[in-house]
């Protein structure tokens, strides 16, 4: 009997979400936009750089210099030529390139005579990540330029060790490998989130809330109706998630696909007991929708999914242990790139369940003294 | 709606100015829109003040010690020297493949058994130094390359020196160095890196998005959903009186916003501010249309409240944040995805907010951004006029 109560309660709120056609494209399109957005768009890469030269040496040596710039077209996608120092910076300024190379006129007789010469490399600090990697590539063109110099000299000069770098599990650093298997958490607590917020609120607005409660269901019961749509349709998109991303994306998939699954599912779990948390606070949608939105930002912002959890001050660091999308990432890009045993995956799983657990049992407790 | 006469006119400003006490009112009322102009704007501060932070001062490496011979010591030292690099040392691969696979440590530098032996004689090979990196997080491995890279050169330079001297001493002259050209680059506008300086003054045209179109879009669905929009359009306002009704109201609550921001960014976070706040004030007004015309738009399109919240996030907030050039670079993505960026309002505001927070006033990019803008606003805010006259027939 209670069983068959609980069931078509559930089966009740699979309906409310899914019935209606807008609300299911709001719910499935801005994952698919985000993966879209994210997979082509969200690169912290740099590639086709557009740098100015300003060459007020008129030798040969700057010339050749500036032609392994040309040749380098794949990654030097425009070389514009400056004509003074005003050029270079309204070149600059305006982000027109965020690099110039500064050749002054001693450059070519300098080398001939054998002195070392320097060039300026103007960086616009603007995009300080990007220009300290685009400095980068340029030392190692200026690298090539100087082993060529000096193809003739003693070898003693040479610098005695050779730096061999390998990158493990992603070798030629493809920004989507990182961003994929982040997404597939980021984007199932979102939906669980939504629909797990939602609901409650919902019918609180509508005022159907009250006939549910004097229906001869349990508070319990009705707290599970609540949840299972939105612990079903979040995994389900973390799952079809990862499927795109293998299929589609060619992102390696080295791990257990049975850890993968059970630790999805206890994310979602975790993040439900948020949903429900907001859900009893808000009067109405959009107090729900909002107390989404406070949640999400943060969660997203301090899991390492933007920026890496170790670039931040240490106290902020120690409060990101209370964010599951935290644990959920490195599991996630764990499973996907590499290969993580079950012994590192349980050291990230029990944080989540510790969260899962409190935020049930708050939630129930919220719930029930809602009700009296 | 023909302005004729000056009562007439007169009446048009009475029930203006009516709308827009009847919006103020329930603005201050209704907690949600002080939870998104007042209370999420500093949340989001913080966090990019705080938490968003692309520079790495603390890179934690492993190091390897197959060996460990006096120069083994002195490169460990020198790696331990490094103030960017927070160093573990380990005698077995295998201790450090655990910590790889954790995350604990970025990457690893293995000194191999025969590091000593190699020799520094003239006429050798250079001995291999394996440096690996978590590939798993793409950009923090660029770092490990460039870090670890610079501290080793800067150790061989000091070792070569030291091994110098004696021969010196011994009165024997060293062949003279070859021709090298050294790379001498500068930041300009940011010379100390400070990611937080252009993540803070980008993060601010986030906080517009917010307010502008997401609080909107929240807000105005609601008087559809409810039907106290259409009630509204049938008394003698005119759609365009309404318009203006709803959004002046919002337009104060997002430049009082936008100052609150300001202000944190300069006295909080000691942000640089080297262009003139006329100009600040322009580009937020022109930006702040757009955002609301959007916001408008969206509400009058969608009708119903869970859906303006989803397509404002994926159309407002998600390409304000994704597609900007705030945090990644428009010039590394496709094609495509580039032109696709020159829609977005919020790129013109953040290379704007950029160049005025750390530059100062550049005219022609502002004033080429200013009008972007503009085109965008207009389109935007006709076509929702449009649209809602539409819906009077």
């Amino acid at each position: 009997m209670m069983k068959s109560r609980l069931f078509s309660l559930i089966w009740k709120e699979f309906l409310a979400v899914l019935r209606d056609r807008r609300i299911r494209v709001a719910l499935f399109l801005p994952p698919v936009a985000q993966l879209l957005l994210y997979a082509f768009a969200a690169t912290l890469d740099v590639k086709s750089i557009s740098i100015g030269i300003l060459n007020r040496d008129h030798g040969e040596r700057g010339f050749e210099l500036i032609e392994r710039f040309r040749g380098a077209s794949s990654l030097f996608t425009r070389v514009t030529p400056l004509e003074s120092l005003e050029a270079l910076e309204k070149f600059i300024d305006n982000q027109e390139g965020s690099a110039a190379l500064f050749i002054d006129e001693p450059f070519s007789r300098q080398i001939d005579r054998g002195e070392s010469p320097s060039v300026q490399l103007i960086l616009d600090g603007r995009k300080s990540n990007t220009t300290q990697i685009i400095a980068g590539y340029i030392q190692r063109l200026i690298d090539q330029f100087n082993s060529d110099l000096s193809a003739h000299a003693v070898i003693e000069h040479n610098p005695p060790t050779l730096l061999l770098l390998r990158n493990w599990y992603n070798p030629n650093l493809t920004y989507y490998w990182f961003t994929i298997p982040s997404l597939v958490g980021t984007l199932s607590m979102l939906t669980c989130l939504i629909i797990t917020s939602q609901s409650i609120a919902r019918e609180r607005e509508l005022g159907t809330f009250d006939q549910l409660l004097v229906s001869p269901l349990r508070p319990i019961e009705i707290l599970v109706g609540k949840t299972v749509p939105g612990i079903v349709i979040g995994t389900f998109q973390g799952f079809f998630m990862m499927t795109v991303g293998v299929l589609l994306f060619h992102v390696p998939f080295t791990g257990s696909l049975f850890l993968f699954f059970s630790s999805l599912v206890l994310f979602v779990l975790s993040i439900s007991g948020v949903g429900l948390f907001i859900s009893s606070l808000s009067r109405t949608q959009q107090q729900a929708m909002l107390g989404t939105f406070v949640f999400m930002m943060p969660s997203v912002l301090l899991s390492g999914f933007a920026t890496p959890i170790e670039n931040m001050p240490h106290w902020l660091q120690f409060f990101t242990c209370c964010i599951p999308l935290k644990y959920m990432l490195i599991i996630s890009k764990g499973l996907f790139l590499k290969t993580m045993p079950f012994s590192l995956v349980l050291q990230n799983m029990w944080p989540i369940a510790i969260i899962a657990a409190f935020n049930l049992a708050g939630a129930h407790l919220f719930f029930k003294r809602g009700l009296s | 709606m023909g302005i004729d006469s000056p009562k007439r006119y007169n009446e048009v400003a009475r029930r203006l100015w009516a709308l827009i006490i009847k919006e103020s009112l329930q603005i201050i009322r209704d907690p949600s829109s002080i939870l998104i102009s007042v209370v999420l704007p500093l949340i989001l501060l913080f966090l990019y003040g705080f938490g968003v932070s692309l520079d790495i001062k603390h890179l934690r490496i492993g190091v390897v010690m197959e060996e460990t011979s006096p120069e083994a010591c002195h490169l460990v030292d020198a790696l331990i020297a490094s103030p960017y690099l927070d160093v573990t040392v380990v005698q077995d691969r295998r201790e450090i493949m655990h910590e790889i696979t954790k995350g604990g440590v970025r990457g690893f530098v293995v000194i191999p058994s025969y590091f000593s032996q190699w020799g520094w004689q003239r006429g050798r090979d250079r001995i291999p130094l394996q440096l690996i990196a978590d590939g798993s997080e793409p950009n923090t491995a660029h770092f490990v390359e460039s870090y670890v890279g610079a501290t080793v050169a800067h150790w061989e330079r000091e070792e070569r020196d030291q091994r110098a001297l004696p021969a010196m001493r011994e009165g024997k002259a060293l062949s003279p160095p070859p021709v090298k050209v050294t790379l001498d680059p500068r930041y300009w506008y940011n010379e100390e890196l400070e990611s937080q300086f252009f993540l803070l003054s980008g993060s601010l045209a986030i906080v517009m998005t917010l307010i502008g179109t997401l609080l909107t879009a929240l807000v105005v669905a609601r008087e559809w959903e409810r039907g106290t929009m259409e009630m509204m359009l049938s008394t003698p306002v005119g759609v365009f009186e309404l318009i203006l009704g709803k959004l002046l109201p919002y337009f104060v609550l997002g430049m009082g916003s936008m100052g609150l921001c300001t202000a944190i960014c300069l006295l909080g976070f000691h942000l640089p501010f080297r262009g003139s706040f006329l100009m600040l004030t322009t580009l937020s007004t022109v930006f702040l249309f757009c955002a609301l015309s959007f916001g408008l738009l969206i509400s009058i399109l969608s009708k119903n409240q869970v859906i303006a919240y989803q397509i404002s996030v994926v159309v407002g907030f998600l390409p304000a944040y994704i597609l900007s050039g705030f945090l990644f670079e428009i010039s590394s993505m496709p094609l495509i995805i580039q032109w696709f960026t020159l829609l977005f309002p919020a790129k013109y505001f953040v290379q704007s907010l950029q160049a005025l927070f750390l530059v100062g006033t550049v005219w022609p990019l502002l004033l080429s951004n200013i009008l972007s803008m503009m085109i965008i606003g207009t389109f935007l805010f006709t076509l929702s006029v449009f649209k809602m006259s539409k819906r009077l027939d």
